[in-house]
């Protein structure tokens, strides 16, 4: 893997932001408006829900590391969307950029986006409802690395799925993700699922995350059992899902479909 | 005799039943500027894409300074580059933007400088500010040339490079690609549907029909194997060929 190649890419989609008012509001404006709604939302339920302790400190701590996992998947599959909306996959695929450096930059791309994301929401949580999220504590990082990689390995496969069905799929970028909120547990604990949704929830490892944040908040345990399931998750689905993305690739050269997926 | 640059041997690709490229073979010599004619749909752009690695082929081989290009694409493309009239630059960047882009991604040294000689010897001075959408499409045309003579390759292919430029642009980048090859050794495979233009230009000329090779020489004996005036009545003999379904 060449460095300059992956920072080539990289180059080029900052240059996007620079005269672009529409893409820095999908970084600020956003994020900001669901905090702004949940926000409210959480602080009337937790009126009348007084049974769950810490009824805020979990909605609002769920809401802004969901948005770091949906914002990893952004970074990935956006990055990949600007190159087809720009007809620019020829030049870059007739290049001698590799398939690896493209998912790198695009990596880069969405660390980018989630740390800007992240500043936002924390920033504004803090202002308007007096939450920190660093409540949850040191758990935070390896919580936040964690659900990056799920959103890297939604953002793969999401983006494995355009470059195969073309623009038409292009949907997919923003539906793809919230198939997987119900089973990420977000909002509730996995206990509240029927039993086969159970079973499906267990091999995503943003449930995990979920979970082992309501164990550090409700009992300041360590989720050291929660970690190791998202760690070893996320391992094995990343793995699987750059594989696909390959095999993608490969396919598409193949049928011919590369040269077209913009058409 | 020296070793071609390009070597594609018995290249075909088919997708399902339909056979865009027909078992076809041809060379590029150093500093040669092959002209790639035929017919709407005979096979002339899959053959660029499957030069460029964007399309696999269904068989045959590519061998690219010696080294075969599915195992070397890296290396090969690295020494290769393209420009089309029907190809997009990324349309939110300023030209000088994308030409920066397309340095470091092929890892140009010297980028500022480099940058600086190709858009005077393309003339882009006037709009190297610009936001690639406000472009016309003949200053489009000068971006995805400058994007390919940029990285400075040994191979380059031009697919219709001057459609959309006005005689004087395109005088200026004809005389251009001859420096270049004279100066630089740069092989070139040339599209274009002017015949004049191609006979012009090119070297050597193949000749596609319904993705097979049907002809393959200077322009000169391809008209005569036709016993043709010119080469537009070649074209045109082949063309109507093509339009007529097959048996």
């Amino acid at each position: 893997m060449k460095l300059y190649r992956v920072t080539a890419l990289v180059l080029r989609h900052l240059y996007l932001y620079r005269r672009s008012l529409p893409r820095i509001m999908e970084i600020f404006y956003w994020p900001f408006l669901d905090l702004v709604i949940w926000g409210f939302i959480t602080l009337y339920l937790a009126r009348y829900q007084t049974q769950v302790p810490g009824f805020v400190t979990f909605f609002l701590g769920a809401l802004i590391l969901w948005d770091m996992l949906f914002r990893a998947q952004q970074g990935i599959t956006i990055t990949f969307l600007e190159e087809l909306w720009a007809r620019n996959l020829m030049n870059l695929f007739a290049s001698p950029l590799k398939p690896s450096e493209f998912l790198a930059a695009t990596m880069v791309m969405s660390v980018m986006k989630v740390t800007m994301v992240s500043i936002v929401m924390g920033g504004c949580a803090l202002v308007f409802y007096s939450y920190n999220v660093l409540v949850i504590g040191l758990w935070l990082l390896p919580f936040v690395l964690n659900l990056v990689v799920t959103g890297w390995i939604i953002g793969v496969f999401t983006t494995s799925l355009i470059m195969r069905f073309g623009q038409e799929a292009e949907v997919l970028a923003w539906s793809m993700v919230f198939l997987f909120q119900p089973i990420s547990c977000v909002f509730y604990p996995m206990e509240v699922l029927p039993v086969w949704l159970k079973g499906i929830a267990w091999a995503n490892p943003a449930a995990h995350i979920f979970e082992g944040m309501r164990v550090v908040l409700s009992t300041g345990e360590a989720p050291l059992g929660n970690l190791a399931w998202a760690v070893g998750l996320n391992g094995v689905l990343l793995i699987g899902v750059i594989t696909w993305f390959y095999w993608t690739i490969a396919y598409c050269k193949d049928q011919g479909l590369l040269v077209r997926v913009g058409e | 005799m020296t070793s071609p640059v390009l070597k594609a041997s018995q290249l075909t690709k088919r997708f399902g039943e339909f056979t865009a490229v027909d078992g076809v073979s041809f060379e590029i010599r150093p500093g040669e500027i092959l002209g790639l004619l035929g017919p709407n749909g005979a096979g002339k752009t899959t053959t660029i894409q499957m030069l460029l690695g964007l399309v696999t082929p269904t068989s045959g081989s590519i061998e690219v300074f010696g080294l075969n290009l599915s195992t070397s694409r890296e290396t090969i493309l690295q020494q290769v580059n393209f420009s089309s009239t029907y190809i997009a630059m990324p349309q939110s960047l300023t030209v000088e933007e994308n030409l920066w882009v397309v340095a470091r991604l092929y890892g140009v040294s010297d980028i500022a400088q480099r940058i600086d000689r190709v858009v005077k010897k393309l003339e882009m001075d006037e709009f190297r500010h610009k936001v690639t959408r406000k472009l016309s499409s003949g200053q489009m045309t000068r971006l995805t040339l400058a994007k390919a003579f940029l990285t400075e390759p040994r191979i380059l292919f031009l697919d219709e490079p001057t459609a959309s430029l006005d005689p004087d642009i395109a005088y200026k980048i004809r005389s251009l690609l001859k420096e270049e090859r004279q100066s630089s050794g740069l092989s070139i495979l040339y599209t274009s549907h002017n015949m004049r233009e191609m006979e012009e230009m090119s070297d050597r000329i193949i000749f596609l029909q319904r993705g097979r090779l049907v002809a393959e020489g200077t322009a000169q004996a391809i008209v005569e194997q036709f016993g043709k005036a010119d080469l537009e009545e070649v074209f045109l003999k082949l063309a109507r060929e093509s339009d007529t379904p097959l048996s």
